[in-house]
């Protein structure tokens, strides 16, 4: 468990150190909200209709964004290497550094959102919805970007491929996570939000930890 | 080292169980195409026996009271969505059994699974798209069934270019192995999409707890087309899974001259 907790606070001063950490992903997902009545023309019915899923991609692109940083430095330099080999468990190790995935960029980019919402229009009603609904949901992105990250680990190009392999695996936790953000089947749509990421807090952490193991075997 | 099909003492050296030793026996690629093989010619007899009859069957079926002629479109559409299912969960299948034994062939029964299984799911989204623009009055819909399915032709896809991307043969199974594991979660959702959520897709209507929905002289057909998409499936995985094992012995015969070079 202490070694857990040590990951977890290597892994979040090096998020803050390093470039292309949360402020990134931040940058991401205020561009995506900029551009967006660009795109699509400044109706405000139009934009308050469409708002709460378009955060919703924004959230799910910027997340994808950050996923290859989970791993790949550590692969890189060796580092994960040495957790495989060490006496912990591979897939706590796995686990922690999804979690401070989620730290660094689902959590500010859930609490951002609904602030950012105001600029595409969002229902003041619907923010606290959307940024509870986001909460809970990106910790399942996070999970899964980390398994799409441990996946393609050590292969060139390896972005794009990501994108395909965990994006299909994302499309439940965009519909329950846009019907949670308000609507008729508001909690139903919540509790199964939830039930995704608790299946994928189980299933996750142990996939990734196998395909870290395929790749440095 | 060996590896690979064609040897399969690098595998038999961490294993000690003896329960394992039935498996082993057809873990042997040689056991297993001397096995198949001469099945070939039968399957593919039976096939298209099976396409003759069911073509004409559905042929001569009467039109639906309601769909008219469009109808006969169920009996490639419905076919095809079952076959791209079945191929998934042979594929979901095969990847367990090679992940957790260490087993080539199993493997290689996924890899080869995988492009059928695209075909199939491809055919399905087109032909359900041609029989919905006159039934539904559009071409598509993002709802429940339609999507999910389409989720399904993306999961074929990216496990296909795993193993693309991934040069290693051993590390790209481990590896689609585990994306073909994760992604079958989507075949309960395919399943029971149109239970769950109010879909335009109409609910299921052959394989239900009481009985089939369907009128038996539609519904005959719809069987012997089914079961004909399925020797099909069997006849070309077989095929393809020869032509994986010859391709992996001829890479190690390569990999072997240029070793000895």
């Amino acid at each position: 468990m202490s070694a857990a907790f040590a990951l977890l606070k290597r892994d979040l001063r090096l998020a803050f150190r390093q470039a292309g950490g949360t402020g990134t992903a931040l940058g991401f997902f205020l561009t995506f909200v900029v551009l967006l009545p660009l795109g699509l023309g400044p109706d405000q019915a139009l934009l308050q209709r469409i708002a709460p899923g378009a955060l919703w991609i924004a959230l799910l692109l910027s997340v994808l964004l950050s996923a290859d940083r989970i791993f790949q430095s550590d692969y890189d330099d060796g580092s994960l290497e040495i957790m495989a080999m060490g006496p912990q468990d591979l897939g706590l190790m796995a686990l922690t550094k999804a979690f401070s995935h989620w730290l660094t960029a689902g959590l500010p980019l859930a609490i951002a959102a609904p602030i950012l919402g105001l600029l595409i229009n969002l229902e003041p009603e619907r923010m606290l919805p959307q940024a509870i609904a986001m909460l809970i949901g990106s910790m399942a992105l996070s999970l899964l970007a980390s398994l799409g990250a441990a996946v393609t680990l050590g292969i060139r190009r390896g972005g794009p491929l990501v994108s395909l392999l965990i994006l299909p695996l994302y499309v439940p936790v965009l519909i329950f996570g846009v019907a949670a953000s308000g609507g008729m089947t508001q909690k139903p749509a919540l509790l199964i939000l939830a039930a995704i990421s608790l299946a994928s807090l189980v299933l996750c952490p142990w996939g990734a930890a196998a395909a870290i193991r395929a790749h440095l075997r | 080292m060996g590896g690979g099909c064609g040897n399969q003492g690098a595998f038999a050296l961490t294993r000690s169980w003896s329960k394992m030793s039935i498996m082993q026996a057809y873990a042997n690629p040689t056991r297993f195409l001397n096995l198949t093989q001469p099945l070939v010619p039968w399957l593919w007899a039976v096939t298209i026996g099976l396409f003759a009859t069911g073509l004409i069957m559905g042929w001569n079926a009467p039109p639906d009271y309601q769909q008219g002629e469009t109808v006969r479109i169920m009996y490639v559409h419905v076919p095809a969505a079952w076959s791209a299912m079945m191929v998934y969960t042979i594929m979901a299948i095969a990847s367990a059994t090679g992940f957790i034994f260490r087993h080539p062939l199993a493997d290689a029964a996924a890899k080869t699974a995988a492009p059928f299984g695209a075909v199939f799911t491809f055919l399905a989204l087109v032909t359900g798209s041609i029989w919905g623009e006159p039934m539904w009055g559009t071409w598509w819909v993002w709802d429940a069934r339609l999507t999910s399915m389409f989720v399904l032709f993306l999961l074929y896809l990216g496990y296909m270019a795993i193993w693309q991307a991934i040069e290693e043969p051993q590390r790209a199974a481990r590896i689609a192995g585990i994306i073909a594991i994760a992604g079958f979660i989507n075949i309960p959702i395919i399943k029971f999409s149109v239970d769950w959520w109010n879909s335009l897709h109409q609910p299921a209507s052959v394989f239900r707890m009481d009985r089939p929905t369907i009128a038996p002289e539609l519904l005959w057909p719809l069987l012997i087309m089914g079961l004909g998409y399925t020797f099909l499936f069997l006849v070309l995985h077989l095929t393809a899974i020869k032509t994986e094992i010859t391709s992996r012995r001829i890479r190690q015969m390569r990999i072997a001259n240029i070793r000895e070079l």
